[in-house]
């Protein structure tokens, strides 16, 4: 399956959110997605948006300002 | 008509958007939310300097849209309209509030775009609801305005208030059966108590702010602030890091042609690091001091008096001299060793 990567470093939520939304859009069920962030709501809103819309959380990471969460796509 | 009727939910993340999603979907109806990023929402505007608020990231503020979407089992969809919605906030065709809040035409906007968004989804979604309460707010929720938002908006009947829904016309999915008309409320007014008791009712006990407020364009001073920066750019227009900086500092603007953003704790310094390359920016180097943007043009006098001002705000405010760097865009640097302006000295009319 592919793997996708997605750069939203220095944007503030929900600009985060929103753009792991039109991305996963274009992404096929079992893609997975690499989203780079800083703003640390990502690490909160990400996965709670993966929630509301069934897609899978399989991991998140925080290093100092860079976050790095990993997502899979469902159906 | 389809089997299951579909419904677009307007979530702002606040209690009545949440009551009024619920309220439909327990009666079988299939709803979808929808939340609409401005650049002046509060959401966005305090996600962006939280880390300022709390300890830690564990403790960070939840998006309450998002939120509201657990809750109610449901999936939401976050838009961002920052450049649509600058016609909204320049050209209100209903005016402002008491502020630069234009609330009808944005609940307008809003309810088209939940209506456009709908139409253009797989089989389409047949009704939008909102949370509004007729006669909660003095200005957008009265009834007349009521109607102009769902007449302005295109939605027309296909807009359901069920909060409200009993003191309105019944609408479309009423008189469809899509919704029983005698479960809607008929809540009125400022009065919060019937929104409260309904979502205990209805099991909940957590919920944001009562009021649903989420516009930075309803508070007076970020009003004031936006105010004074189209006059100080003679154009009223504006770019998403304009109307976030608004949110962030102290702003104090001592001439017409310039303006200082200071930083007002670790948190926003750090956000404003974010933006010292497109700005001149100062900083104290001889005390621990704020980062500070300078917004417009500057003379050397002009300088100077940036200067002191920013060292006013240091923790060399009482010394004697404080030095500050002053950094250009076009990488000159340039370090003045100034005395620190006395809170005497700064015009009240200064502070923006």
């Amino acid at each position: 399956m592919s793997e996708a990567v997605l750069d939203v470093r220095n944007m503030l939520c929900p600009m985060p959110v929103i753009k792991t939304g039109e991305r996963v859009a274009d992404l096929p069920p079992g893609s997975e997605l690499t989203i780079h962030a800083t703003d640390p709501g990502t690490l909160h809103d990400v996965p709670a948006w993966c929630r509301v819309h069934g897609h899978t959380v399989l991991a998140t990471e925080a290093d100092g300002r860079e976050i790095t969460v990993r997502i899979r796509v469902e159906t | 008509m389809k089997q299951t009727p579909k419904a677009v939910a307007l979530i702002s993340g606040g209690l009545d958007s949440l009551l009024a999603a619920k309220v439909i979907m327990d009666q079988g109806v299939h709803v979808e939310g929808l939340n609409f990023f401005t650049g002046f929402c509060v959401e966005g505007h305090t996600h962006a300097i939280r880390t300022t608020r709390t300890k830690s990231r564990q403790t960070a503020p939840r998006n309450n849209a998002l939120w509201v979407a657990e809750q109610l089992g449901i999936k939401l969809h976050i838009l961002d309209v920052i450049e649509d919605y600058k016609d909204v906030v320049l050209n209100p065709k209903h005016g402002y509030g008491k502020n630069l809040n234009p609330c009808v035409d944005c609940k307008t906007f809003m309810v088209n775009r939940a209506q456009t968004w709908g139409f253009m989804q797989d089989g389409g979604f047949d009704f939008v609801i909102t949370g509004e309460v007729l006669g909660q707010r003095p200005k957008s929720q009265i009834r007349e305005k009521l109607q102009v938002i769902a007449t302005d908006s295109g939605a027309q009947d296909r807009l359901l208030r069920p909060l409200s829904a009993k003191h309105l016309e019944p609408t479309l999915p009423e008189r469809e059966g899509w919704v029983d008309r005698n479960k809607l409320y008929d809540f009125h007014g400022r009065n919060r108590k019937p929104q409260i008791a309904l979502a205990q009712s209805l099991g909940f006990s957590d919920w944001a702010q009562p009021a649903g407020g989420c516009c930075f364009l309803s508070d007076p001073e970020y009003s004031n602030r936006l105010g004074d920066m189209w006059r100080s750019r003679t154009t009223r227009d504006y770019s998403l890091d304009d109307i976030m900086l608004l949110k962030v500092g102290r702003h104090l603007r001592p001439s017409p042609n310039f303006k200082l953003l200071i930083g007002r704790e670790e948190g926003e310094n750090q956000y404003l690091e974010g933006y010292r390359k497109q700005f001149i920016h100062l900083r104290t180097t001889s005390h621990n001091g704020p980062l500070s943007l300078l917004d417009g043009t500057a003379s050397a006098d002009d300088l100077l008096l940036a200067a002191r001002l920013v060292a006013r705000y240091s923790q060399g405010k009482m010394a004697p001299s404080v030095d500050v760097s002053i950094h250009h865009p076009n990488g000159v640097n340039e370090a003045l060793t100034v005395e620190p302006m006395s809170p005497q000295d700064i015009p009240k009319a200064w502070h923006v």
